[in-house]
């Protein structure tokens, strides 16, 4: 029986072109999307319609509106991430790019490692704008170092299993659709953990109150880390 | 050179290659023609190291492609049906991207070689989305020569040029051959594939039908066993 994928440990390139290769695929899609602005502006037009939805459509008093805004963030963050997402893969497919990559002598995790990096920085400036904007709108201080790292680490899991699996939506006739589907119970877990973490910091709870809930989201991050960079070499191959 | 030897390959249980076995010699230009649907595309993909054979074996300069894959790509340079290039980067950030990725160290000497191999130097620095299907495919053959590959494989060049710039893509196609290289061509057209090739063969049904020198064989004769075989 043969294996499922040519054997990619022939003469793999040393770790100096293997970053050299994840940063030319990252200089690559920053290149594109400064020229384009098309994907960073969409995120931005959809977070911005989400959080004037939400904040129009619940029509809170103050002490509610502030149980409910770090639910909202991450609802914000969780949708626009997941539009950004879709097009992670979709864009080199349909151009048929992704070819040229899997025609080149690279380790193609370096690939994954690559898209990922980008994807990452395409959701992260869209944080950086929308946080502000929720501290105008619903008067919560959003500024505290721990629940910004927590921010940055929720949504490096997020986007880490969702570029992971859009891999796998992309292959599929309905990937748009595909991905929410594959990647909201996937995700379920480093969500459900980065909201609690992010209302116990905003509340001015202590460590000890959202330490647990801070580990899962590590962990679940350094997990998913493993599991992309082990499996990502079968699901790109056809 | 290129060694294929039992391959076969199905999708869904419909059988696309069955138990093909081709040799091309170092150097070689050889033209694979056949009707659509008849496996020339997979094949040219399976030797591209992008799918793999259900049974049988591909080996490229005695490398076998189910255990050197990263070694075979380092020789192979693809034009493929689709030009793998970014619209919205320009001819030069178009190879300087896939020259990171071959490693090659002398990029910008062989950008600029390559450039002017397919006469767009004058065009470096325009971005690739306002270019013709001509440009495109020109820069998409110096995207597959970058890194001085041995063997070269071309999927249809031809489809939607108009008569000057496959006149031009033919002169690419000869000055390649004609530095060494071992060369594969898919392709509809039998005049192509006659005019510009050592060899020919024609597969049929996920067989090869045919084999033989060009040397061999006029255009009728050539364009009357083809059709004997399509229609047979």
């Amino acid at each position: 029986m043969k294996s499922l994928t040519h054997n990619s440990n022939d003469h793999l390139p040393k770790t100096g072109q293997y970053w050299r290769v994840v940063k030319t695929i990252v200089w690559k899609d920053l290149n594109i999307e400064i020229r384009q602005k098309t994907l960073v502006s969409a995120l931005l037009i959809f977070s911005f319609m989400v959080t004037l939805i939400f904040t129009f459509a619940l029509e809170l008093d103050k002490s509610t509106r502030e149980n409910v805004a770090i639910g909202v963030l991450w609802v914000t963050f969780v949708f626009s991430s997941t539009l950004g997402l879709n097009q992670t893969f979709a864009y080199e497919k349909d151009r048929g790019s992704l070819e040229g990559m899997l025609l080149s002598p690279i380790d193609y995790t370096a690939i994954f490692i690559g898209k990922f990096i980008s994807t990452y920085i395409f959701v992260v400036i869209v944080e950086i704008i929308v946080i502000p904007m929720f501290y105008i709108l619903y008067g919560i201080p959003l500024f505290s170092p721990v629940f910004l790292l927590i921010v940055l680490l929720g949504s490096f899991g997020y986007t880490l299993v969702g570029t992971l699996l859009a891999t796998i939506a992309m292959r599929t006739r309905a990937r748009e659709i595909m991905l929410p589907i594959l990647l909201f119970p996937v995700s379920m877990p480093i969500v459900i953990a980065a909201v609690q973490c992010s209302n116990a910091i905003i509340s001015g709870a202590n460590w000890g109150q959202f330490s647990s809930a801070f580990n899962i989201v590590v962990v679940y991050d350094i997990i998913f880390l493993g599991v992309a960079i082990m499996t990502f070499d079968y699901l790109i191959q056809e | 050179m290129i060694n294929i030897k039992s391959v076969s390959k199905s999708f869904d249980m419909k059988p696309v290659l069955r138990d093909i076995t081709l040799d091309i010699a170092p150097g070689e230009f050889t033209a694979l023609v056949g009707p659509n649907g008849s496996g020339k595309t997979t094949l040219l993909r399976i030797i591209a190291t992008l799918l793999r054979p259900n049974t049988g074996q591909v080996t490229v300069a005695g490398l076998n492609l189910d255990t050197r894959a990263h070694a075979v790509r380092q020789l192979l340079g693809v034009v493929a049906h689709q030009t793998l290039l970014y619209d919205n980067l320009t001819a030069h950030e178009n190879l300087l991207f896939y020259a990171r990725l071959y490693n090659i160290s002398d990029y910008a000497e062989r950008i600029s070689m390559v450039l002017n191999k397919v006469d767009l130097t004058d065009w470096k620095d325009t971005l690739v989305r306002t270019f013709s299907h001509g440009m495109q495919q020109r820069l998409s053959i110096a995207r597959a020569i970058l890194h001085k590959p041995r063997v070269i494989l071309f999927d249809e060049p031809h489809t939607g040029l108009d008569q000057k710039a496959s006149i031009r893509l033919d002169e690419i196609l000869q000055s390649t051959a004609a530095s060494g290289n071992t060369v594969l061509m898919i392709t509809h057209d039998l005049k192509h594939a006659l005019s510009l090739s050592d060899k020919v063969a024609v597969l049929h049904k996920g067989q090869i039908a045919y084999h033989g020198r060009t040397t061999d064989l006029s255009i009728d004769a050539f364009a009357n066993q083809y059709h004997e075989i399509i229609n047979a």
